[in-house]
This record gives structure tokens, sequence and C-alpha cells, in this order.
């Protein structure tokens, strides 16, 4: 923790941090990370901005959904493990309850023509956000260290890889990735 | 499905979890090869109703592998193997992320500037990328139908160039989804 923590805000309990990520979790149609960021830097100030992009930047290292390992992580630095265990709840526990609902909901009238209809255009459109939020990554390549052309060509066979020819993930991602991470390491200097 | 079929699906989806960098969404298109094509655990219309269910509602869009767990469990017979199946996939594909995490979040924090790091996190990003583009192709193939379907596929194409090049709300553009399916425009 920083030196200056004791001056700032900062979850009061457990209780107070499961309530603070389900409350988050719940705002969270589609973006959660503007939530995430608006709510705990700009309201709760919990976290300053830069100390947010640090904790975001490992959140995205590891994997496991973003989100879910930035509230792992926060809880952590103010309660050790049940605070991280606790946040992790938090996130997780009523937006389960309420999409289990919604489908046993969707399975109850599942037969009917005009509610299957807006599932299929919804589903539509889901597959377009999540290809346009790799289209929006897309602009972030321009700074990569291997380069523009060899970035294109990763994400080029990546995507013929597992889009077209279905190839199972885990022969890709070592493969590629294994490459892709040593290529990098070499252009970064010492 | 037997006992050792629920064994190799939390394998599966330990296995997925230790994958899933960028999100657990960038995984969809190995669950769906897994759970669809390969087992036929689950159809494909289960499979795009987790999606796009998990992602029209509030919360983390990781429920949406909880509610693959849900349908395969249902399709075994009853509510009890749903919330089996529920339990089976969410495990699975938190629990080695989630402590993997937990221990290198400090390490990681110390250790930003070490040339290792840094280059694993930007070695990873155009394959991450390519990931998340696959996804929604992957969605959007399986309705494969041209003379039916191609509406459906433009729908998708302008959902993504709209979110990708203005700062429109994604609930509008679901919103817009879910009216033109109502009244059977797609």
């Amino acid at each position: 923790m920083h030196p200056q923590a004791e001056d700032r805000p900062r979850p009061q309990s457990l209780s107070d941090l499961f309530i603070s990520f389900t409350l988050l979790a719940l705002q969270g149609f589609g973006g959660v990370l503007a939530i995430v960021q608006h709510e705990l830097v700009e309201k709760k100030r919990w976290m300053t901005r830069e100390e947010f992009v640090e904790e975001w930047a490992v959140a995205q290292i590891m994997p496991g959904p973003n989100v879910v390992n930035l509230a792992l992580m926060i809880g952590g630095r103010y309660f050790g493990l049940p605070g991280a265990m606790t946040a992790l709840a938090g996130m997780l526990t009523v937006p389960l309850v309420i999409v289990l609902l919604l489908t046993f909901l969707y399975a109850q009238y599942a037969d009917h023509a005009q509610l299957a209809g807006a599932l299929r255009g919804m589903g539509a459109v889901a597959a377009g956000l999540i290809t346009a939020a790799g289209l929006k990554l897309l602009s972030t390549l321009k700074t990569n260290p291997l380069g523009l052309p060899v970035c294109i060509g990763f994400t080029s066979a990546s995507f013929a890889a597992i889009a077209l020819l279905r190839w199972p993930l885990a022969y890709v991602l070592p493969v590629l990735g294994v490459f892709a991470c040593i290529l990098t390491y070499r252009k970064l200097k010492p | 499905m037997q006992w050792g079929d629920w064994l190799q699906l939390f394998i599966q989806y330990l296995s997925l979890s230790l994958l899933s960098i960028g999100g657990a969404i960038t995984t969809a298109p190995e669950m769906h090869r897994y759970l669809v094509d390969e087992h036929h655990w689950l159809t494909d219309p289960q499979f795009n109703a987790s999606i796009a269910i998990a992602q029209a509602a509030p919360g983390p869009n990781i429920l949406f592998v909880a509610l693959m767990g849900w349908h395969v469990g249902l399709n075994t017979g009853s509510v009890a193997m749903g919330l089996f199946g529920v339990l089976v996939t969410m495990f699975g594909i938190m629990l080695p992320s989630t402590t993997l995490t937990y221990l290198a979040a400090q390490w990681g924090h110390r250790n930003r500037s070490l040339r290792a790091v840094r280059a694993f996190k930007q070695g990873m990003a155009p394959i991450v990328i390519a990931l998340l583009i696959a996804t929604g192709w992957v969605l959007t193939s399986a309705h494969n139908n041209p003379a039916k379907d191609w509406r459906l596929w433009l729908l998708t194409a302008i959902a993504a160039l709209v979110i990708w090049r203005t700062r429109l709300h994604l609930l509008w553009m679901l919103g817009a989804g879910a009216l033109l399916g109502w009244f059977g425009l797609v």
C-alpha cells in the first residue's frame, strides 16, 4: 500500500467490499470497465487514476476475465485473501442469479417466435460488439515494439487458425504466443 | 453424461482458464468446438443464447460460461444437474486464473518494468486481438444459410462498425437488435 493510504477513503469492511462490487457489477451492461473506473476512482476514490492503470495492466496480463481479476486484486490489497474472495463473490453472485433467472424465463418462452427473434437479433449484435472490441484494439498495435506489419501477420495467422481452420486454441495460442513473445523480447531494450 | 464426462468437462475448463488471456470470451471458439462440434453436449442455439443473455444482462460477461454449464446440465434432464453444470464450469474457469492472478498480482506490480513482463504483455497483443475478432466470426457463421441469414450477418457487421467507429452505448445496439428480431426483420 502507498503511505498516504490511511488518509484516503477505503472499503470499511468485507461487507462494504461485497456490496460495492455487487452494485458495480449490476451497472455494467456490456462495458464493465468504464463503470469500474468511474466508481472506484472518481466516486469512491479508493485508488488514483495512476494506480488504476497499473492494476489494470496486470489484470489484463493474467488469464481470466479482466474485470474479475481487477476486483480480486483490489479486494486482496485491502483485506488479503478474504478480501479477494469477497470482491470476487460480490462481482459474481447476484449477476449469476439474474442471468439464471433470465435464462429460465427464456426457456419457458423459447417457442415464443417474437422472443426467439429478439434473442436472435441480440445475438447478432453481441457478435458485432465482440468484433468491435477487437477492431478498436487494433489501433494499439501501432505502438507495439514488433511493428505494425509483423503484428498484422500474427493477427491474421491467429484469426485464420481459429476462425477459418477451427484449430484448437490449446495448440494455436502456445505456438504463436511463444513465438510472438520471444520476438518482442528481442525487440525491447534491456 | 457420465461422471467421467463431467470430469472431462471440468478439466477442459481448467485448461481454458489458463488460456483465457484477454478475457474468457477469447476462448469461446474453443468452447464451441469442444461442446457443440465434438461432444454435442450443447446445441448451436443454446451456445449463442448463453453468450447473448450474458451480454445483455448486467454483470461480467464471464457468466456466459455459467450459462453453458447450465445448458449442458439441463440437457441431461434436470434443473439440479443444470445447477451442477454451473458449478463445474464456473469453478473450472475461475480456479486456475484467480489463483494465478492473486499470486502474481504483487509480483507483477513490483516488476512491471521488467523486460520479460513487457515482452509478454506486448507480444500477446496481436494474438489476443485476433481471438476477439475470431469470436465474432464463429458466432456469426453458426448461422450458415445465406438466403435466410444474410440480414443477420449484415446486422452483425453494422453493429461492429457502429461500436467500433462511434461512442454509442452498447445497450442501444443490443436494444435495436432485439427490436429488429422481435418484429422478424432479421
